[in-house]
């Protein structure tokens, strides 16, 4: 098994060799003449006010961690999903019933307007 | 130790038969959305470089090559060139997966599937440290859309795969393409094969969905402060990412390499040559909404995605598994 | 199998140098970006173990989605370096006791471990042929049953926790009711009206 992996990483590396080279290549072969106005930060002509890394909407933080408790139901989905045929209507029954559990957080999410953009 | 070394030279050589017509792949991506927009709205597209403006994404390419790389004062450097750099890398390490005919594959790993969900899923991470890097209100604002609207899309292109997967029993992508013998998924699937071009539309962040580089609000979004081969990089990565997921909506409904009827004329042609026009096919769609579609705003595309992707790709799920279990066809 | 060896090392290393750097990097955000690295490199760990499964639904889930809100969390705070750091010495007599007795724990629970007895058989992941998904699947949905379902309403009990502490009623808001708008036809929007010369509405 281990050898399907090997040429993962050396994909891998070879990719960020490549990155690399292009980064590095640039910054030798074109010429660099920074100076503030250049290198200060765009704001459609204005001076920056502050720094741009300011609070947020929460429900940025919301969507987040909605989509990690969704995407945990989706790794419980895969290996259910390749070995149904072998765990029968039991195994079908067991996962509906979980499904069944996440589905009524999904629809308390729905009603609360959690889903809602204004 | 010559056994090895010579193991490795046919890896490196695999990879490098992969990595270079892909990059090449993704310039003339560029030029071909150019013509088939420039066609749809009645214009040539790119015509002076080159005969029929052939040479134009090498010229933009070389002219990218020559400009100075800006890096804001007000930025992180580090995380700042490091972000085009991992949405480039991200693009490519998909590809070692990818089979493009049986056999014809760089690592044959038992869960290819879910490797390509778990590189597809780091890709929110260039957006985000690009845009916490640059320093810059615009970037910021961009990078948080993009972050959200990846996230949230993932969701429905796990759902969908485990539809295929419910279908083909396995995570291994040859076997899932060999799996769509007797019948491509698109026919069983072909609700869950049109939402999931949706949702490539939108992980891609491309348009309808290209909220991230809303113009007339954010300018290009988080990659506003990036310029010169940084900035490429992000559109290489862009592209690449593109074919990267015309080829998985390719294994999973479009069977692959597989000709479309297996008789005379068609299995003729070998087999990447047919999974080759099938990414085209795919990529074609890309462009065509791109040249049709006004943009979504920001609370619709996010009530399309939870509202309504979720729910009817979980649903989905829920029918297949119960009529394939019901029927004993697994 | 050396290569092997020489990969362990190497990805054990990067987890370890990166595990310090993210109690050690002065910026918060490299923090997280350092922890991503380390999950990176336990989920090569994973994979030289045999358990390719787990190695991916470690980056899909750790670092696809918990870093995400990591990240999201710590770039949005403003946190004040420099004021954390003279915090510093006055919070190390109790984070050094809570080291302490995490430490002592690590070691009893070591201690009263007993490998020999166990068969050296159950550590080798799965049986030939058989892959290490199915071989989950297997036993997850049935034997599991219970701890399956109780996942369930963890992740239940989550999501109303998340929407509990995050969401906020900001007052009336005009929202798009798409069916609305799509039922919407010419009787109801418009009305012809006769108008007489010289006499307006």
């Amino acid at each position: 098994m281990l050898e399907a992996y090997f040429p993962i990483l050396i994909f891998l590396g070879i990719a960020i060799g490549l990155a690399c080279i292009i980064m590095i290549s640039t910054l030798i072969v074109a010429r660099q003449h920074p100076d503030s106005a250049k290198l200060s930060a765009y704001e459609c002509g204005f001076e920056a006010f502050e720094d741009a890394r300011g609070r947020f909407d929460v429900r940025f933080y919301l969507v987040a961690i909605l989509f990690i408790i969704f995407d945990l139901e989706i790794a419980f989905l895969f290996p259910w999903a390749v070995s149904l045929g072998e765990i029968g209507l039991y195994g079908w029954l067991s996962m509906m019933l979980f499904l069944g559990i996440l589905t009524v957080g999904f629809i308390y999410e729905w009603k609360k307007g959690a889903l809602e953009w204004e | 130790m010559v056994e090895n070394v010579v193991t490795l030279a046919i890896i490196v050589a695999q990879i490098m038969a992969i990595v270079g017509p892909l990059l090449l792949a993704v310039a003339y991506t560029t030029w071909a959305e150019r013509k088939v927009i420039g066609a749809m709205q009645l214009r040539q597209g790119p015509m002076t470089v080159g005969p029929w403006g052939l040479l134009q994404p090498i010229a933009d390419g070389a002219k990218l090559f020559l400009k100075e790389t800006v890096i804001p004062s007000g930025a992180n450097k580090v995380v700042f060139i490091a972000a085009p750099m991992i949405t480039f890398v991200l693009a490519l390490i998909g590809w070692a997966v990818i089979p493009f005919a049986e056999g014809w594959v760089i690592a044959d790993i038992n869960v290819g599937i879910l490797y390509l969900l778990a590189v597809s899923s780091l890709g929110v991470y260039g957006v985000v440290m690009a845009g916490w890097a640059s320093n810059s209100r615009y970037a910021f604002l961009g990078a948080m859309r993009s972050s959200a609207q990846m996230i949230s899309y993932e969701i429905a292109i796990g759902l969908i795969i485990i539809n295929v997967l419910i279908t083909a029993g396995s995570l291994n992508l040859t076997e899932i393409v060999l799996a769509q013998q007797s019948v491509w998924y698109i026919i069983p699937h072909f609700p869950m094969f049109i939402v999931f071009i949706a949702a490539i539309l939108a992980e891609t962040n491309r348009h309808p969905f290209d909220l991230p580089e809303d113009e007339s609000s954010l300018v290009t979004g988080y990659n506003v402060e990036y310029s010169s081969m940084a900035f490429a990089l992000f559109f290489l990565g862009e592209y690449a990412n593109m074919i990267l997921m015309s080829a998985i909506a390719v294994i999973l409904f479009l069977g692959g390499w597989l000709p479309p009827i297996d008789i005379a004329p068609f299995n003729w042609i070998p087999g990447p040559i047919w999974f080759i026009l099938k990414i085209c096919a795919v990529l074609f769609i890309f462009f065509w909404a791109r040249a049709t579609l006004p943009r979504y705003r920001y609370d619709q595309l996010m009530r399309l995605g939870w509202k309504v992707f979720l729910p009817f790709s979980l649903l989905w799920v829920v029918l297949t598994s119960g009529v394939l279990l019901a029927f004993d066809m697994l | 199998m050396t290569v092997a060896l020489a990969v362990f090392y190497l990805l054990a290393g990067i987890t370890i140098a990166s595990g310090v750097m993210v109690i050690s990097a002065r910026n918060p955000v490299h923090s997280v970006l350092f922890m991503i690295l380390a999950f990176f490199n336990s989920a090569g760990l994973f994979v030289l173990a045999g358990a390719e499964f787990l190695a991916m639904v470690l980056i899909v889930v750790y670092v696809g989605a918990v870093a995400v809100l990591f990240l999201f969390v710590v770039m949005m705070l403003d946190i004040d370096v420099v004021a954390m750091r003279q915090g510093f010495m006055k919070y190390l007599p109790v984070g050094a006791l809570v080291g302490l007795v995490l430490l002592i724990e690590l070691f009893l629970v070591f201690g009263t471990l007993r490998i020999a007895d166990a068969p050296i058989a159950a550590s080798v992941p799965t049986p030939e042929g058989v892959t290490n998904t199915e071989a989950l699947g297997a036993v997850l949905y049935t034997e599991y049953f219970f701890a399956f379902q109780l996942a369930g309403i963890i992740l239940l009990v989550a999501i109303i926790g998340a929407i509990t502490l995050t969401l906020r009623d900001r007052g009336p808001i005009k929202r798009q009711n798409i069916s609305e708008q799509v039922h919407r036809d010419r009787t109801k929007s418009v009305r012809m009206r006769r108008v007489e010369p010289g006499r307006g509405l």
